[in-house]
């Protein structure tokens, strides 16, 4: 335990958790300021619609989502099949697809005006063709690239514990059918509750997508009553009551732990049973098919649209973008993995329940929707700037003409790591869950140096943990869109605005290059996470 | 003690990037897109060699931006798209007055702000677009037309979100007021062909494959699709040129209140009315210029000439919420 000071564990602890209460309690202390005939406009014309939409949306996805990751998982962890080798890690790949960058090459390849529509129409006339622009398109769009979370984390938790499981209810006399359905799925709830949460929360927190699709939700009625209405407050009205929705997704998720905790970690060497014929061909069909639709297709897309302008877009500032993007990935994935192992370390081995409420608080930061999260953490900013940071500055006789932590990296960030501590900490968690309080007590009993502990139980426990935490803040940093738009510091411009910027327009086109360059470099982190998970 | 002075250095030089001093140089928050400005400030950084640092994003969060710095913002110039939009900038007291007699002779005086806290750049019409197959232009004829039965599941329509059209139904409800208003667009809503579009050119683009008929846009954008030779089956229509003429909104800037390179904001405002500016500002993006004595790029003088009806600045800021409003009362999305 005192591998580091707890007191300075302690505060690291607190400071992290501040950061993400801080912004948040600013928007609470929205509730009663702003102008109360639009919050009533609101309660009256949308709040129904908000929330139905945003339910079927959740409903849809987590449906969706838990299905696709699951089938997946366990086809590919438990039958053996040809080409499941490759499509074990192929279908890790959608995870470097910005749901937004597919929301638009949808639409761009499906809806009326695109190839598929067009040629639907010369072939079968005025027969109707099922309608891109809906609900069950927004659905099927962000299921297809959320999947991979659930399909990760059960893939591991199966590969984990799956055949002991298998072999056990076998020796109880269970077909082999059975014991999946009856014993494995029901073991592995905890990783498909983890998989699932993750997924919703990106959902709730997304705009790009929604904004895409036109589908009004909160995070479109927050941007509305914050452009539209002009009403700052009323938007973090709404935020907070979005927070609720995720409230219950992290509810939902812990009482998925706590009724399942990871013991097994027996790691034997999987009996894979053989399927061929028919059965093979359903199973190598049902994984094309999902790789076709979220991953393939878009890229040939996206090839399609930057042949077409790849000359005028390709200039030197285009590198820039794609180093703003890396630098601050990499950044914000050190910073977010530190803290999140901190926090997430002294919450597993705390006697007291303090740590594990901040973990449980530090992690809400996901759910909040970026966009509202910057303007948190710019009020605050603003008011240190103004009332500590630069009276302070001028005392010290420095140039205080500028703002000072108000459009820096440091804000910046600070936003990053608050909205994607929960994505570290879920890899961490597993990991964490596996050092159990008695091994590390019984290895102090016999008398083993911290340095020691640290590399014979820690490491190889949390190795894992750490580098899918670190890839996967990764990823979704440089996938990061509304915050980067609203804080980055001059200059900054990354990927995801300069796609931002062309989408809004209806420059697909345009978007295809910075959105095709971001999924190359997002693959490289899935790439790492292939390998990594082979081994 | 050590580890915290640590700390304080890592966090200086953090923060150091976001504060730069130069005389020469000029900070742009935009909310007009950057491939647009590109080309206009290059011109500018080559003539005088002034440094750009240019910011773009939507206007709401420039504008808050603008208010949370306050007095420390690094900000010289706001570039703002609709006149709603400028009209909150200057609501806001986050822009300053320029007295020029350049700009006052460059700008007529329908086209920037009564306090000269800002000036209109160039000019965009919100217009219909129809598609020439299926519909003949004798049987448009206004906006509120689009609201009759003959157009039931023939119109399309960007999202209400987009503040175009929240400025389109302000003007709407300043002439016809609130009820009437409703009707139209409640009309439009059951007219529509298919969902509203997220952006303009998609929906041209549906007008153009003949998903519906007719639909509402800005010009500049049937400008880039027509440059682009993706305009062969849509045209544009003016109307209401018996009335008020057609809708009409601004492209614009003003110098931020609390600038740190005043003189340069103020030379850079009066290039931007400037004959060569004009051109290039207009132009690139196939819109109107404000400088009357600037002739428009060739494809845009090619649609003729047309009754315009210059938004009120006021109206359209003022009204921009009951707009929202009513367009959520009247289900559009």
């Amino acid at each position: 335990m005192n591998l580091v000071s707890q007191r300075w564990l302690n505060l690291v602890v607190s400071g992290t958790t501040l950061m993400v209460v801080v912004p948040v309690l600013v928007i609470f202390f929205s509730w009663g300021k702003g102008d109360s005939s639009i919050w009533s406009h609101f309660f009256e014309t949308q709040l129904t619609t908000l929330i139905y939409n945003t339910l079927v949306l959740v409903i849809g996805v987590g449906v969706l989502v838990s299905w696709l990751g699951m089938k997946l998982a366990t086809l590919i962890v438990l039958y053996e099949f040809p080409f499941r080798k490759h499509f074990e890690w192929m279908l890790m790949l959608p995870l470097a697809m910005p749901a937004y960058v597919i929301a638009f090459v949808f639409i761009g390849v499906f809806d009326f005006t695109g190839p598929i529509q067009t040629l639907w129409r010369s072939t079968f006339g005025d027969l109707p063709f099922p309608p891109v622009r809906s609900t069950g398109g927004v659905i099927l769009v962000f299921s297809l690239v959320l999947y991979p979370y659930v399909y990760l984390l059960v893939r591991s938790a199966l590969l984990r514990q799956g055949n002991s499981l298998i072999e056990a209810s076998r020796v109880m006399g269970f077909s082999r059918q059975r014991a999946i359905s009856k014993v494995v799925l029901p073991a592995v709830r905890p990783a498909i509750a983890a998989g699932v949460s993750l997924a919703l929360m990106e959902t709730l927190a997304d705009f790009g997508t929604v904004s895409t699709f036109n589908y009004t939700t909160f995070t479109t009625a927050i941007y509305k009553s914050w452009y539209g209405l002009r009403d700052l407050h009323v938007a973090a009205q709404l935020a907070s009551l979005l927070m609720v929705f995720v409230f219950i997704a992290i509810w939902l998720e812990q009482q998925g732990r706590k009724r399942n905790s990871y013991q097994q970690s027996s790691i034997k060497t999987l009996q894979r049973e053989k399927i061929s014929g028919l059965a093979a061909f359903k199973a190598i069909a049902f994984c094309s098919t999902v790789l076709l639709f979220a991953f393939v297709i878009p890229v040939i897309q996206l090839i399609v649209w930057v042949l077409e302008i790849w000359k005028d877009e390709l200039t030197s500032r285009f590198f820039g973008f794609i180093w703003h993007t890396m630098a601050l990935g990499l950044m914000a994935g050190v910073i977010t993995l530190l803290l999140a192992l901190a926090v997430n370390y002294r919450s597993r081995f705390s006697h007291s329940n303090w740590p594990k409420n901040f973990a449980r608080i530090a992690n809400l930061g996901y759910a909040i929707p970026s966009s509202i999260l910057a303007v948190g953490i710019i009020m605050v900013y603003g008011w240190l700037d103004t009332k500590v940071v630069i009276p302070g500055a001028s005392l010290l006789g420095l140039p205080t003409n500028t703002t000072i932590l108000t459009g820096s990296l440091a804000a910046l960030l600070m936003a990053y790591t608050v909205r994607f501590m929960a994505v570290a900490s879920g890899p961490l968690h597993s990991g964490l869950q596996q050092l159990k309080p008695s091994l590390i007590e019984s290895s102090r009993l016999l008398g083993a140096s911290g340095p020691l502990r640290l590399k014979m139980i820690h490491w190889p426990a949390l190795r894992p943990g750490i580098l899918t935490a670190f890839l996967v803040v990764l990823v979704d940093v440089m996938k990061e869109m509304p915050a980067t738009l609203i804080m980055r510091p001059f200059g900054w411009d990354t990927l995801a605005v300069r796609i931002y910027e062309m989408t809004s327009e209806g420059m697909w086109e345009q978007a295809a290059l910075p959105s095709l360059v971001l999924l190359l470099v997002g693959l490289l982190p899935v790439v790492l996470l292939v390998r990594s998970s082979r081994s | 003690m050590k580890r915290i002075a640590l700390t304080l250095a890592a966090v200086a030089a953090l923060t150091a990037c976001s504060q730069q001093e130069a005389s020469n140089e000029l900070v742009i928050y935009s909310a007009r897109n950057e491939t647009l400005m590109k080309p206009i400030l290059d011109k500018y950084t080559e003539k005088t060699g002034t440094e750009f640092q240019l910011i773009t994003d939507k206007e709401a969060p420039l504008l808050e931006r603008l208010k949370a710095e306050g007095e420390n913002t690094p900000a010289d110039i706001l570039i703002t798209v609709d006149a709603g939009n400028l009209w909150h900038a200057s609501e806001n007291g986050v822009l300053a007055s320029v007295e020029s007699d350049t700009l006052n002779k460059n700008i007529p005086a329908n086209l920037k702000s009564s306090k000269n806290d800002w000036f209109g750049f160039s000019v965009r019409a919100r217009t219909i677009v129809y598609n020439t197959d299926a519909v003949d232009p004798s049987e448009l004829s206004t906006y509120e037309d689009l609201a009759t039965e003959k157009w039931k599941d023939r119109l399309c329509l960007r999202t209400s979100k987009k503040v175009y059209n929240q400025s389109l139904v302000a003007t709407l409800i300043s002439t016809l007021g609130e009820d009437q208003t409703q009707e139209v667009v409640e009309g439009w809503v059951s007219n529509l062909a298919t969902d509203v579009f997220s952006s303009d050119t998609k929906m041209m683009e549906a007008v153009n494959a003949g998903q519906c008929d007719v639909g509402i846009g800005n010009t500049y954008y049937y400008g880039r699709l027509q440059a682009k030779g993706a305009a062969e089956n849509i045209a544009l229509f003016w109307p209401n040129q018996n009335d008020r003429g057609v809708h009409v909104n601004v492209s614009g800037a003003g110098k931020v209140k609390h600038a740190k390179h005043p003189e340069n904001a103020v030379a850079f405002l009066e290039w931007l009315s400037s004959p060569e500016a004009q051109e290039i500002f207009a132009g690139v993006n196939y819109e109107f210029p404000a400088n009357s004595s600037v002739p428009s790029d060739p494809l845009v003088a090619g649609w003729g000439t047309f009754k315009q009806d210059i938004i009120d600045v006021e109206t359209a800021g003022s009204m921009q919420a009951d707009a929202v409003k009513l367009m959520d009362r009247a289900g559009y999305l």
